[in-house]
């Protein structure tokens, strides 16, 4: 991972309103015509005779060379190096179906997780209904969303609970440069990860929890409304009536490798040493 | 006039040009539309208009089920029309039938003429319109329910789909029939417009006209749907603008 | 489309809230969803009622038209509900026939509004044998968030009273009259999560459940219908217990369908 750059908040164009110049973004619709000022039509947009038009409902984003539209809503599209938190929906004999929120249920393959595991053997693992932390690697043009266990901060989830936000809001939740995560974490004693899919693990003890939620809540439904962070921190003020100020380490997205598994016990012994092969990318529908 | 056929046909247009309604031959029904209503769904649209009551939901782009239908390069759109058995003033027995088959393939058909469906293969994306109250027009009214709900969803499209029917009323060609127009009027076309391009997407015709009939309809139509795109567009702004959007960070 | 799998570590939380008497809302074990119930939505019934139970939103219309008796009750009328759960109202449902859920709404409902004589049936016979009202209460879910029993009831119950027999455009009388609804017959859903068994279960406490008791209840205070569902065990006393907050819950919750009635 390049340096300067921490998992969970990657700049990229998803709302990430830490990358944007200054002024009222303005709301665009599909079929609108956009001023392109000789821009080059980015993600959202498309172009006919010459002309920019929005293909989403979304924020027009000047980002020279091109102008995009971020959307306001919609499921989470992947992007590679997003760590995102999801959710076993199915084992097949050398991988994990993920349900990451995405529009595709994304493969993770055995050779991605730090186990050894043998053909057929992946429930011992992981099953359906754990919860992960994990990093898109590829897209492929097949749709295939390509992700990895492999890596700092990543793994099962083995407590707290699962909040889910619009993706748009996630830029909210996590602030600029942290702020507002910050902000969450110290006021409530709450350890938190953010998913850029939208899907926010939080661990701790109840209360600390419930006030994450509450906080994290008020970000989805008011996330476009100007004071959002003072808003959030008068009410997490207002309602705390603990003396844990939180943890220690300051950017949450790290905060949950408390929650990466220990050792798993060790498979039975078998015959030989079966060592899985990465799928054919025509052998798979995923 | 005998007694044979005693239900009376109602006066379609009066000798002032007033329709039964009290509307001109180019006058919209009021149409008022509510950006996502509901919470499950990717992006909902409620619909009134007149007294047609749509409700529309779009899930997706999501896994393809069955398997089977799955397009290796592009999302599929699926989309079901359907008709609450109480929404017209005889019980429609809950279940497909064959009207609202052909409903739902021509609104599907709209949506792929749209949609940027090759930047999500192998999924889905599911349209679903159910019509609680209907007065005419609710294949129209539900296109553009399920059309504001696409863009609540996020789907990518080249734009939004405002529908309407035009047909003839007392030998008058006639804006968006209500339900006694459309039941001893002389013709029915229902329609949907790509204002970016100004082409049609869904066009169907039933009755009969002469040419310049014809020709004048899709004049008005095209008028109407510029209107109701309007409507459309300022639906979804009233959801997704607050108080005031942020200039940058929280 | 296979419903979303539920989190594991969101099913224990949950699980871990109830324990400690707290529900993932904020809620109590014994507090129910704010409700509303809006009747005359749809004026193509002949009644009609548009209800909310927190984020659940389901919409009942009623329909009579003439018909014949069934041959072995000459004199009685015919009354007939359906619960649609449309694909539109949640992932979880997928298009095509009625799925066990569906079926099992419908005749939740249908039982707790015969059980309760909601509706005298002899009343709506026109001549015995011959020719009787066949009434049709059609529900229909908008948007799934949890207990669509109780939400489907309420809305159901609320378009019956409601109702207006049209017999003037069905030329079987001078006037249209309203159907007269004697009993008002509403449900009341519990799940358990853990050993705590809590009314109105939202749509992730259902996933995470372990057992639900649905009881129904009319306004003399008698149990009407009762219907143990999802996979799980309660013992006599739970049972009780449930009947007991039922019926309180059952007469806030008429008071409701029967606001604005006289």
């Amino acid at each position: 991972m390049p340096p300067g750059h921490r998992p969970g908040h990657h700049r990229r164009g998803r709302g990430d309103s830490s990358s944007h110049p200054s002024g009222d973004r303005i709301l665009v619709l599909p079929g609108e015509e956009l001023p392109s000022q000789g821009l080059k039509p980015g993600t959202g947009t498309y172009r006919v005779g010459g002309k920019l038009y929005a293909s989403v409902l979304g924020l027009l984003s000047p980002r020279p060379p091109f102008l995009s539209v971020v959307p306001l809503s919609g499921r989470y599209i992947p992007k590679a190096g997003d760590t995102v938190i999801g959710t076993v929906t199915d084992c097949q004999t050398t991988f994990w179906l993920l349900d990451i929120g995405a529009p595709r249920w994304a493969p993770l393959h055995v050779t991605g997780s730090p186990w050894k595991v043998e053909v057929g053997e992946t429930d011992r693992y992981l099953h359906v209904g754990d919860a992960v932390v994990v990093r898109v690697e590829s897209l492929e043009a097949t749709g295939r969303i390509g992700v990895t266990m492999l890596g700092e901060g990543l793994g099962k989830l083995e407590d707290g609970t699962i909040v889910t936000v619009s993706p748009a809001r996630i830029p909210r939740v996590v602030g600029r440069n942290g702020s507002m995560i910050q902000t969450i974490t110290s006021h409530t004693g709450a350890q938190v990860a953010v998913g850029q899919n939208g899907r926010i693990w939080i661990g701790g003890s109840p209360e600390a929890i419930q006030r994450a939620r509450e906080a994290l809540e008020m970000i989805e439904e008011h996330g476009q409304r100007a004071g959002l962070s003072d808003r959030v921190e008068s009410y997490l003020v207002s309602t705390d009536t603990t003396d844990d100020r939180g943890p220690t380490r300051p950017t949450a997205e790290t905060a949950h490798r408390d929650a990466i598994p220990h050792e798993l016990p060790p498979p039975a012994e078998t015959e030989g040493d079966l060592e899985a092969e990465p799928p054919e990318t025509n052998d798979e529908d995923y | 006039m005998g007694s044979v056929g005693a239900k009376d046909v109602p006066v379609l247009l009066s000798p002032e040009g007033l329709r039964i309604d009290g509307r001109r031959l180019d006058e919209l029904r009021p149409i008022r539309i509510q950006a996502g209503p509901l919470h499950q769904a990717d992006g909902s649209a409620f619909v009134e208009w007149g007294a047609n009551k749509v409700m529309a939901a779009v899930y997706g782009p999501r896994e393809v089920h069955p398997r089977h239908l799955q397009q290796n390069n592009k999302a599929v759109i699926q989309c079901k029309y359907n008709m609450a058995a109480f929404s017209v003033d005889e019980r429609k027995r809950p279940g497909l039938d064959r009207r609202s088959q052909e409903i739902s393939k021509v609104i599907a058909e709209a949506f792929e003429s749209v949609v940027f469906a090759e930047e999500f293969p192998r999924t889905s994306i599911d349209v679903y319109i159910e019509v609680l109250q209907a007065n005419a027009g609710t294949r129209c009214a539900g296109l553009v329910a399920a059309s504001v709900a696409l863009a609540d969803a996020g789907i990518p499209m080249v734009d939004l789909l405002p529908a309407v029917a035009v047909g003839k009323v007392a030998g008058q060609i006639a804006l968006d029939l209500k339900k006694e127009e459309d039941n001893f009027g002389e013709a029915d076309l229902p329609m949907a417009l790509v204002p970016q391009s100004g082409r049609l997407v869904l066009l169907q015709m039933e009755g009969h006209m002469t040419p310049e009939e014809l020709s004048q309809s899709l004049d008005l139509g095209v008028t109407g749907c510029r209107a109701i795109y309007e409507k459309m567009k300022q639906a979804l702004r009233d959801r997704y603008t607050t108080a005031r959007l942020p200039a940058e960070g929280p | 489309m296979t419903g979303a799998v539920a989190a594991e570590i969101l099913t224990t939380h949950i699980l871990d809230l109830a324990a400690a008497g707290k529900r993932l809302d904020g809620r109590g074990p014994d507090d129910y969803r704010p409700v509303t119930i809006e009747p005359g939505f749809v004026v193509t019934a002949d009644g009609s009622a548009l209800v909310r139970v927190g984020e659940t939103v389901v919409v009942a219309g009623v329909k009579l038209e003439p018909g014949k008796p069934f041959p072995d009750t000459p004199n009685a009328g015919v009354l007939t509900t359906n619960a649609e759960l449309v694909p539109l109202s949640s992932p979880t449902f997928e298009p095509g026939p009625p799925q066990p859920g569906a079926i099992e709404v419908s005749r939740v409902v249908d039982r707790a509004i015969r059980a309760a004589e909601a509706i005298d049936l002899t009343r709506l016979c026109v001549t015995p044998g011959e020719k009787t009202w066949v009434c049709y209460v059609d529900i229909h879910v908008l948007d799934h968030s949890g207990n669509l029993i109780d939400a489907a009831m309420l809305a159901g119950i609320a378009a019956l009273a409601h109702a207006t027999v049209p017999a003037k455009r069905f030329e079987l009388a001078e006037a249209d009259y309203p159907l007269e609804v004697q009993h008002f017959p509403v449900e009341c859903t519990f799940v358990r999560l853990g050993d705590s068994i809590v009314v109105d279960p939202s749509f992730e406490e259902e996933q995470a459940a372990q057992g639900r008791l649905t009881v129904a209840t009319d306004e003399l205070g008698r149990v009407v219908a009762m219907q143990k569902g999802l996979v799980g065990a309660f013992s006599p006393d739970d049972v009780r217990d449930v009947v007991r907050r039922a019926l309180a819950h059952g007469e806030r919750l008429r008071k409701m369908v029967q606001g604005g009635k006289a």
